[in-house]
């Protein structure tokens, strides 16, 4: 794990990581909230953070979140052609807060 | 709420510095913002290719049915030349927004506050600064803004004038290349000590945001939190890219 | 949603397929449907960038071979290796023509291993916990190759060194950078993009960006 918040704070590639809020639109369209304020829980290390503390991912084939204590994926969101996918597996919870 | 993408219209473009643009853009129904917020930008070639980017709001809500965009150049980018070279008055952009709930401050929220910017970082933190103004705010509040040289210090007026106002707002400007003969500024990339000087005079309970290209947030944050800042009283805008 | 709209002027930071040096015809034509030329190299990540010491790497086969077999990085270095010109195609829409590589063949890599009879798929896995699935028939037969140099160099961390997996005949998400390992399989298995509604297979001739493409 140590290795991880190593990496994620001296990378080559650092300067394409954002923060959460990047992603607000495309989470506010496809959720019909804002959602970068909304607090979520890392399953992998349980740390919670809102959305917009979270590190994204996002020039690559989808958006990648990432938590901001441990580096592992908690959300992970693609856009088809039928609509958004959201893989929430990395997440033990997400609060969609009432709008 | 709605997120749907609407029509601005450009109805001012305006020069900061030698590569940085402010573009009005006209919303009539636009619901209000609150300052730190962005907007996303939608622009489609005829073809339907489409690439999105997001900006953030350099004005403060109190002015209603418009906001400013304020954009840096970045050589070999795909929209930000587009916006410099062939946007003019008149011209309409797809927008949506307003987006974000976590990189916001309002005078409601307190402080004391602390705002720090690396070039193009400053346009969320200075709708901050003018909603501070507007709203009356006597709430303590200290930039520390980064940029190259003296001609590329955007809003270098109006932040003299907030400054100037004595309502408690204070600017610190580091220059990191280039610096006047007479310069009495930093004159170095932004670190620990010069974090710790300029959030000296604010005393305890300090609310930071940081904000500009990816690599001096990352240095702002770690540095910040090693000086004893709470990591849930920091708040950090990573631009990505911005060629600093 | 009614008619799109146009922004005026706009066309995109986008090479002309039509012209250059090679002539618009050998352009058009090895550009694949939906994708636009560049001649830059851009990043694409899904997450930091590993940094795992040479001392440290090592390559895997493993899965249904009579023998599992790893590599250290200098034993890597000392397999048969060659030149690759290929082009590659990202499903984030460009494609750039005659990218050279060098690395050693996936062919190479399996040579004299005595694969099962039951194996049919390979699954790349790499550090950082990126995956992605192909089937033995797409990668065998010249088709990929492990690549760690680009363009005469070392190949750089953020575009997947010490050494990534090479597959130009399928999008580049297939492309595992940091690549540590093959497990051969029977069954497939979809892998962190797969599993999230990209294509399976992944063929840019053919289009097929999206699980239903
Ligand atoms: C929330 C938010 C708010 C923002 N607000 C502002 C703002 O107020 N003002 C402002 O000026 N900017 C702002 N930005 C940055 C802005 O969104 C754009 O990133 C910026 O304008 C550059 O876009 P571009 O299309 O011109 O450049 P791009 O085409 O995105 O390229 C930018 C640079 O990165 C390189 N690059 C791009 N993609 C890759 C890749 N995959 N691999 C390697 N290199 C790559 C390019 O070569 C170039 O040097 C904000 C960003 C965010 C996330
Ligand atoms: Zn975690």
């Amino acid at each position: 794990m140590e290795d991880r918040i190593a990496m994620m704070h001296d990378d080559p590639a650092v300067d394409l990581t954002v923060d959460g809020s990047a992603v607000g639109g495309m989470l506010a369209a496809a959720f019909g909230v804002e959602m970068t304020a909304a607090p979520g829980q890392c399953a992998h290390c349980h740390t919670v953070s809102v959305v917009g503390a979270m590190r994204v991912y996002m020039r690559g084939p989808g958006v990648v979140l990432r938590c901001p204590a441990c580096a592992e994926v908690v959300l992970r969101i693609v856009q088809t052609p039928r609509g958004t996918m959201i893989d929430a597996r990395g997440a033990a919870y997400l609060v969609i807060e009432r709008g | 709420m709605s997120i749907d993408w609407q029509l601005a219209m450009v109805t001012a473009v305006r020069d900061e510095t030698p590569t940085v643009r402010s573009f009005t853009l006209g919303l009539p129904g636009w619901a209000g913002h609150r300052p730190g917020q962005h907007i996303d930008l939608r622009l489609t070639a005829a073809d339907g290719y489409s690439v999105e980017r997001s900006y953030s709001i350099a004005s403060e809500p109190e002015r209603a049915g418009e906001v400013d965009i304020t954009v840096e150049r970045i050589p070999g980018g795909e929209v930000s030349p587009f916006l410099h070279e062939v946007v003019v008055p008149g011209d309409r952009l797809e927008v949506r927004g307003p987006i974000g709930g976590y990189f916001v401050w309002e005078a409601g929220l307190g402080g004391p506050l602390l705002l720090i910017a690396g070039g193009s970082g400053v346009v969320p933190l200075m709708a901050m600064a003018r909603h501070r103004a507007r709203a009356g705010s006597r709430i303590p509040a200290r930039l520390l803004f980064s940029s190259r040289g003296p001609d590329e210090i955007i809003y270098r007026d109006e932040l003299d004038r907030l400054a100037a106002a004595g309502d408690g707002f204070a600017v610190a400007h580091t220059l990191t290349r280039q610096q006047p003969p007479g310069w009495t500024g930093y004159a170095r990339r932004v670190d620990e000590q010069m974090l710790a000087e300029v959030i000296e005079p604010l005393g305890a309970g300090v609310r930071a945001y940081a904000c500009g290209p990816t690599a001096l947030v990352e240095t702002v944050a770690n540095a910040l939190v090693r000086l004893g800042l709470p990591p849930d009283r920091i708040r950090t805008e990573r631009f990505g890219p911005t060629g600093t | 949603m009614g008619e799109r709209f146009v922004t005026r002027g706009f066309v995109g930071r986008r090479e002309d397929a039509t012209s250059g040096p090679m002539g618009g015809d050998e352009r058009r034509r090895r550009t694949p449907p939906g994708q636009y030329l560049t001649t830059d190299f851009p990043v694409l990540s899904a997450g930091p960038t590993p940094r795992t010491p040479l001392d440290r790497w090592s390559l895997s086969i493993e899965g249904l071979v009579s023998k599992p077999v790893s590599w250290s990085w200098a034993e890597f270095l000392a397999l048969p290796a060659r030149d690759w010109v290929v082009d590659i195609s990202c499903v984030t829409k460009w494609t750039h023509l005659d990218m050279r590589w060098r690395g050693v063949s996936v062919d190479t890599l399996l040579e004299g291993l005595d694969l099962d009879p039951k194996a049919a798929f390979a699954i790349a896995w790499s550090d950082g916990g990126y995956t992605t699935n192909l089937p033995l028939a797409d990668i065998l037969n010249s088709q990929a190759f492990v690549a760690y140099e680009y363009d005469g160099k070392p190949l750089a961390p953020e575009h997947g060194g010490p050494a990534r997996l090479v597959v130009p005949a399928r999008y580049f998400w297939k492309s595992a950078k940091w690549v540590r390992g093959l497990r051969i399989q029977a069954t497939d298995e979809p892998g962190f993009w797969e599993s999230l509604g990209y294509n399976n297979r992944g063929d840019q001739w053919r289009e097929e960006r999206y699980t239903d493409d």
